[in-house]
């Protein structure tokens, strides 16, 4: 029951993300480059997502608990410190190069372009490293 | 990072997509009660997430990456044709860009989905300091690469 619900809410993830046109890295390179090329149309799929999102997690949290989960699972980590602000930044680096984030970059995969084959590989490697670098010394100092 | 490629402004199916994308967040909350998050779902694969949820927690991370994957295959059977798109073809840029937006994201521990879609749908003031900071960052990356050389 759990791998099929879990395909299930992939695959309309992954479909969202196609119709959407955020899994076309020429669209989101295109949203990004505000002075030249600009296509605002990725600015309907966070406001489309999140408003859904918004509204649906308040449905479902006044169930008290997930349908096959022991509990609502959120992040307790309020902070605003350096490895967010680090973190995002080369993110966005990278996203700004590729116009692939994590999720379409998974989606793109059976279309097997070269880019992307090379682009995911590198991907994990890079969230290994990135783990890796959370406990560096100067990450480790809170409220930085 | 290669030619730039005409796209059209599309905002009815991008309103709807974002919205499927949505659902689908929202589906992972009420049945797993989780954070739709791509890095932290690939994460969790790699084996270096916390193991809040127990074994349990890998089969439906795995489940849910095949559905990604699968979507292309679903958009064929359905539409008849293999869904469009242009990758950049500077493929020695595309491995920089794999690692930092690999890096990147495991280091603020979240992406578009998680920090964008979920953490603003939770009304987090982290997460909206995240989206501002990795939003800022690519218009910049995407300006100077196509505007200053």
């Amino acid at each position: 029951m759990r791998p099929a619900l879990g395909f299930i809410a992939g695959l309309i993830f992954g479909i969202g993300l196609i119709v959407s046109g955020m899994a076309d890295p020429a669209k989101v390179l295109n949203f990004l480059d505000i002075f030249g090329a600009w296509d605002p149309s990725l600015a309907f799929v966070m406001g489309g997502a999140t408003l859904t999102a918004l509204a649906g997690y308040r449905l479902v949290w006044r169930q008290g608990s997930p349908a096959v989960g022991a509990r609502f699972d959120l992040p307790d980590n309020t902070a605003i410190d350096a490895p967010l602000i680090t973190g995002a930044t080369i993110f966005g680096i990278g996203w700004g190069l590729g116009g692939f984030c994590p999720g379409p970059a998974w989606t793109a995969l059976a279309l097997g372009s070269p880019g992307t084959l090379l682009f995911l590989p590198a991907m994990v490697i890079g969230i290994l490293l990135g783990g890796a670098a959370k406990s560096f010394p100067i990450f480790t100092t809170k409220g930085a | 990072m290669g030619p730039t490629v005409a796209t059209e402004f599309t905002p009815w199916l991008s309103l709807f997509g974002g919205a499927l994308i949505g659902l689908s967040a929202v589906m992972v909350m009420g049945v797993f009660g989780k954070i739709a998050g791509i890095t932290g779902i690939t994460k969790g694969l790699t084996g270096l997430a916390p193991r809040v949820g127990g074994p349990g927690d890998r089969d439906w991370r795995l489940a849910f990456l095949l559905g990604l994957i699968a979507a292309p295959v679903a958009v064929l059977l359905a539409t008849g044709s293999f869904p469009q798109q242009t990758v950049p073809d500077n493929l020695p840029g595309m491995v920089l860009a794999g690692l930092l937006v690999g890096a990147g994201t495991a280091l603020g521990s979240g992406c578009t989905s998680g920090h964008g879609v979920c953490g603003l749908a939770r009304l987090s003031p982290r997460s909206l300091v995240a989206v501002v900071t990795f939003l800022a960052a690519a218009v910049v990356t995407t300006t100077v690469v196509r505007h200053a050389f």
